[in-house]
């Protein structure tokens, strides 16, 4: 959540469900809120019962948009366009909370006269380099700071490795001691000024053209936003994954954080952003990552070639004269190197630091897929309730990927898809999975459900739940909890008495966890308590994440974390009932960090510690207690006052003054300007999508410059303009979920209550593009891409409104992605459709806008579906190449270089290699992934260019292979 | 474990208003349906048990409670109240988190409902919420382990003890494979790239702690997550 932790500090959602109901006004974008979290939605309805107004902006009319007082239809893609253009009328109409933004975020502040904007290059930054696809940040610091940028192979490797992703739990690191300031705003180097011509573009008049959203509409919510955001009333702002599934999903957050901050309604009472996170511990899961990038709380993987030994890794983590809790992160990592291997880390061996994995590049789960399909890097697959098969971006990478590997082991309630890929995948009907010529091993283990096991979810307001165990799991289920601890044991019995020092990090991990009952399960109580931390000269657990030290005294498993565990009371099993306590409930579960409920609190007073008004007051600094109270846990020193000025040279959280209220940002403030944290540029700029059958308005620049693209011949780009070939793709596709099922659909479709709720995949379409296409509501109907083509059932509705954009009728497909061959209720995967163009920062697919074609009846089967997607190949001129421009002004300049050396250039996982030649032409591939016997497949066979009829080409290939296999 | 009495109760009847209507009815001494052909309070009785008689004289109007409940309906007893325990729990599916009340008799889970007493919550479920205990108790549901062997065309079972032994085997085989001790330039990596890891987002923080732990300890640095996707 890099957009939410450079802005403010930490990733995650700034406050509480229940308080939205304290909001006046509630802007819902991105998110189908009362149909994907339908009971946290009672708050916004709660809201709304005591007069605040409800705003949903979304491509297609929901639940959510009947319930709201006002719905805005939009082009899926441009929100940056929709709020950049309230942000401007703020900035020209100098509505701005103008108190709160000089006293609390970086608007005074000076940038190097090296800047340049967007408004100077025609859509890039300063700083671009178009062969390594990534930006030198250096131009973007603080007039004075230019030399704590980063190059662009700074940027290129925090890129891959995604630094911004460190930001869940705390801002970027800049030198802030010698940063200018002018209060006035009228230097024309302030973030303010910077802002201010940044945004001008960004008009009502460009709304309607990009967004396709009627001016009287848009200054409809832009009055509602900006005049409920004052000393007496707040607007919240929620999002989900409409936002973050995105190939620029991290620009549309800072969008919204810039919007909320010059509106001065972060930290306060039914202001701020609610992010609303997909899945029950999705908060969890990055907080205590399984993420390849990530140790627990935030702290970085160790990088080869950065972080060569513990001193420099720490000091890169805390920065210099940086301010903020960052400044003990000496602490953090000590504590958790003790709790990963006890009394073997000692002060003489770093705490064993030198025996942690180094990263060195993107590691993330669609390289791995790359790298699957290459095949002889990656053997063995642990899929732990996760189904890629049909959850994730380009399902044919997924499954072609795994039937390349040497073996799987799925841990899942029901039989998954991404187990049953070698005998009844799509690719098994089309022949590029033959199951005898598989030879991939798949273990298929029965786990554990929620009531089957004890341990905490952390939910969408970073609230940690205990569930208690209710049954035992049936037969041979068991939680991960016992497989993870089993199979360390049984690694490590193997292993005992290895001299190999590879082996020794495994020998000497911490792994003495006690187990209980017949079944031999580790407790999860005693992996929640290494968790919190303990004080190892007493053994007592510690109260809080300040009481860790840097010199082995204590251990922790996750900094953020600890407190979970204080008083020696597991806080999370807490249950008072919410009609006994206050809103904010702080005796019903714990939240990190600290138990604080509402991020940023202190930013509820003024400078000088009072509520900005009575009605909306949180917590302030009471002068005769001298300390600050209120009805949260301040986010804030208890006994900092309002009026403490850091001393010279201070340092860390000395360096927080009485009025900073982000006290994890570096220098304390909200980020306006992001002048680090994030890869693609330190403001939000609107991108087309990678794919769009429109030309980018706002700037030359047609897509994201900085984003990720993976050239392998599965996963083609779509033309967009000024390429030629958009026109085979004229619609936009979008993809959501349904309150009656769930993701990839391993917890619905398999349950008879929800598939006969939800019986069958199905898309919809408005009544002018069914006429257009000769649709039939009920009827079949398929969806092509270069990458599939998947059939549903037509649903005619006017809830798809056709939208007038560029002087044109833009139609909008919705199709929900929750079906695949299994279960109650089957269908085809709407996923396979995607392509992996990721954003920079956080590796995430673009799932919520691309081109299609779609066509009445049912689709092909067997080869004929790969013979059609390759006629649309050949109509569209689709190439490996195609969509990979990295700058678009050196496309349209002739003299500029060609197509194939950009693409050649930012191409991040390489695929075939392709001449310039024939990128006149149409490349095809012929998809061959079926292993032999004793010899690991290499994926792909060799290019073919079509160039007669298309229909040939197949079965020319066909021929080709038959006779490749006979020998 | 930690369990609630069953005892407790008050607080899920007043979630529902069925169950609460069913209560009062229960208590008020009002007789419901019935026909008893006895004179004077006979008849009385006998009225009573139209429901359009009771729509219309007692505290249900419209008919969604109290005022419909048939002879049958009335010698139905909820699973709630016949469990031998309660786990408080909570909702595996969106991140919303509700609080849930699972119902356990004869060690089997026969019901499970919103908690009222969960702040943000307060009671409610969802579809899918509502429909947790058939992810538990379902039909689809496997308890045994299935192994495909390479080429085959049908699963096979395998005990767990085996398919714990054969995993291990893989994943020390696949990591020393796939092992990397430094780059070209010299810095150390001290990693496998032989394996990878795809983890969904109905692990608790537990497992993932131990999971990141274990797979730190042998070098796989390819674990990943939904929070991803």
């Amino acid at each position: 959540m890099p957009g939410l932790g450079a802005s403010f500090g930490r990733g995650g959602a700034t406050g509480d469900l229940q308080d939205l109901s304290n909001a006046d006004v509630i802007v819902i974008e991105g998110s189908n809120m009362a149909e994907c979290h339908p009971v946290g939605f009672q708050w916004v309805m709660e809201a709304k019962a005591r007069g605040a107004k409800v705003i949903h902006v979304d491509p297609r009319f929901t639940r959510t948009s009947a319930l709201a007082d006002t719905y805005v239809p939009i082009r899926s893609g441009t929100d940056i366009v929709f709020l950049g253009a309230i942000v401007n009328r703020v900035l020209t109409q100098e509505r701005d909370f103008r108190e709160y933004v000089l006293a609390y975020t970086n608007a005074s502040w000076i940038v190097s006269e090296d800047f340049q904007d967007t408004e100077d290059l025609d859509g890039l930054f300063s700083g671009f380099d178009a062969e390594k696809r990534s930006y030198d940040t250096s131009s973007w610091q603080y007039e004075g700071s230019e030399h704590h940028g980063d190059d662009e192979e700074d940027t290129a490797r925090a890129q891959e490795s995604e630094s911004g992703h460190q930001l869940g739990a705390g801002g970027a690191a800049v030198e802030h001691r010698d940063i200018r300031r002018d209060p006035t705003l009228q230097h024309p180097r302030t973030v303010w000024q910077i802002l201010k011509r940044h945004f001008s573009r960004y008009t009502p008049e460009m709304v309607a053209e990009v967004c396709g959203v009627p001016t009287d509409v848009f200054d409809e919510v832009a009055e509602a936003w900006i005049s409920n955001s004052n000393r007496e009333r707040t607007t919240a702002l929620v999002y989900s994954v409409g936002w973050t599934q995105r190939g620029t999903g991290v620009q549309y957050i800072r969008t919204g954080a810039i919007l909320q901050l010059l509106l001065g309604n972060m930290g306060r009472p039914g202001g701020g952003i609610m992010a609303l996170r997909g899945h029950a511990s999705i908060q969890g899961s990055t907080d205590i990552p399984t993420l390849y990038n990530l140790l627990p709380g935030y702290l970085p993987m160790p990088h080869a070639e950065k972080h060569a030994d513990l001193a420099t890794y720490v000091d890169q983590i805390r920065g210099q004269g940086q301010k903020g809790f960052w400044g003990n992160a000496e602490s953090y990592v000590v504590s958790l190197l003790k709790a990963y291997f006890g009394d073997r880390a000692t002060a003489e061996n770093d705490y064993m630091f030198d025996a942690l994995p180094r990263i060195d590049g993107d590691h993330g789960t669609y390289g791995q897929v790359m790298d699957m399909l290459e095949g002889g890097k990656i053997f063995g697959y642990f899929l732990l309730g996760q189904n890629p098969a049909v959850g994730s971006a380009n399902g044919r990478a997924q499954r072609l990927g795994m039937a390349n590997l040497d073996w799987v082991v799925v841990r899942d309630l029901v039989e998954i898809e991404s187990a049953t890929f070698w005998k009844d995948a799509p690719e098994v009907e089309t022949g590029e999975i033959v199951p005898e010529e598989c030879r991939t091993e798949v273990f298929l283990m029965p786990a554990a459900s929620h009531v089957e096991k004890e341990g905490t979810f952390t939910q969408t307001q970073r609230m940690l739940q205990w569930r208690e165990k209710a049954v035992n799991p049936p037969g041979d289920a068991t939680s991960e909890l016992w497989f993870f601890y089993h199979l360390g044991r049984r690694m490590r019995e193997k292993l005992a008495g290895s001299t190999d020092p590879r082996d020794r990090p495994l020998l000497d991990v911490a792994w003495d966890y006690p187990v209980h009952g017949e079944e031999q399960e580790p407790s999860s109580e005693d992996v929640l308590k290494e968790i919190n931390g303990y004080d190892l000269t007493t053994g007592e657990l510690l109260p809080g994440y300040t009481a860790m030290r840097p010199d082995g005294t204590t251990s922790g498993g996750c900094w953020i974390y600890s407190g979970v565990y204080a008083d020696g009371v597991n806080q999370a099993a807490r249950r008072k009932p919410g009609r006994e306590q206050s809103l904010h409930a702080h005796e019903w579960g714990w939240a990190w960090p600290m138990n604080r409920r509402m991020l940023y609190n202190r930013a509820s007073a003024d400078p000088d510690g009072k509520p900005w008004s009575e009605r909306k007051a949180l917590v302030w600094w009471d002068e005769a207690a001298g300390r600050w109270t209120g009805d949260d846990v301040p986010d804030f020193e208890v006994t900092k006052p309002p009026s403490y000025r850091p001393p010279e040279g201070a340092t860390g959280v000395e360096a927080i003054a009485g009025d900073d209220p982000f006290i994890m940002q570096s220098d304390g403030k909200g980020w306006l300007y992001a002048p680090k944290g994030v890869v693609d540029g330190p403001l939000p700029a609107h991108y087309e999508p990678a794919e769009s059958p429109f030309r980018n308005t706002v700037y030359t620049q047609q897509q994201n410059p900085a984003r990720e693209i993976y050239t392998n011949h599965l996963n083609e780009v779509h033309p967009s303009p000024p390429e030629r070939g958009s026109e085979v793709f004229p619609y936009v596709w979008t993809t959501s979920r349904m309150t009656e099922h769930h993701t990839a659909g391993g917890m619905s479709r398999f349950l008879p209550y929800l598939a006969e709720l939800q019986p069958a995949l199905f898309m919809e379409v408005s009544p002018e593009l069914a006429a257009e296409r000769g649709l039939t509501h009920m009827g079949w109907a398929h969806v092509v891409t270069a990458r599939a083509v998947v059939e549903a059932r037509v649903m005619v509705t006017d809830r798809l409104a056709p939208l007038r954009v560029q002087d044109r009728v833009v139609h909008q497909i919705w199709l929900p992605y929750h079906w695949g061959q299994g279960g109650l209720t089957t269908g085809d995967v709407v996923n396979d459709l995607v392509h992996l163009t990721l954003d920079p920062n956080v590796h995430i697919q673009e799932f919520k806008a691309g081109t299609c074609d779609v066509r009445p009846g049912r689709r092909p089967r067997g080869r004929a579906v790969l013979e059609l997607i390759d006629e649309y190949r050949v109509r569209g001129g689709v190439t490996m190449s195609t969509g990979t421009v990295a700058v678009t002004a050196e496309f349209l300049d002739p003299d500029g270089r060609s197509r194939a050396e950009q693409a050649d250039d930012g191409a991040v996982a390489a695929g075939e290699g392709h001449d310039d030649e024939d990128l006149d032409k149409v490349v095809s591939v012929e998809h061959d992934i079926r292993s032999r016997p004793g010899q690991p497949q290499q994926h792909g066979a060799a290019l073919r260019v079509l160039e007669e009829s298309p229909r040939s080409g197949p079965r020319d290939g066909r021929d080709r292979h038959d006779e490749g296999r006979q020998g | 474990m930690v369990v609630v009495p069953v005892a407790v109760r008050p607080a899920e009847r007043r979630v529902r208003p069925h169950g609460a209507a069913a209560a009062r009815l229960a208590h008020d001494g009002r007789a419901p349906g019935g026909r008893v052909y006895v004179r004077g309070v006979g008849v009385r009785t006998w009225i009573e048990g139209w429901p359009v008689y009771r729509q219309l004289t007692g505290d249900d109007p419209l008919g969604r409670g109290a005022a419909t409940q048939s002879k049958r309906s009335k010698s139905l007893t909820p699973r709630t109240v016949t469990a031998d325990r309660v786990a408080k729990s909570v909702c595996p599916y969106c991140a919303v988190g509700c609080g849930q009340r699972v119902y356990v008799k004869d060690e089997r889970v026969v019901q499970i409902e919103g908690d009222p007493d969960s702040p943000h919550s307060r009671g409610r479920l969802c579809p899918k919420g509502s429909a947790s205990e058939q992810l538990v108790n379902g039909d689809a549901r496997l308890t045994r382990i299935k192994y495909r062997a390479p080429y085959a065309t049908e699963w096979s079972e395998l005990d767990l003890e085996t398919a714990m032994e054969m995993i291990t085997d893989r994943v020390l085989d696949a990591r020393r494979r796939g092992w990397q001790d430094a780059d070209e330039r010299g810095n150390k990596l001290n990693r496998t790239m032989g394996i990878a890891s795809l983890g969904g987002a109905t692990l608790d923080n537990e497992e993932n702690y131990l999971i990141k732990k274990l797979f730190t300890a042998m070098g796989a640095i390819q674990v990943e997550n939904q929070a991803r996707i």
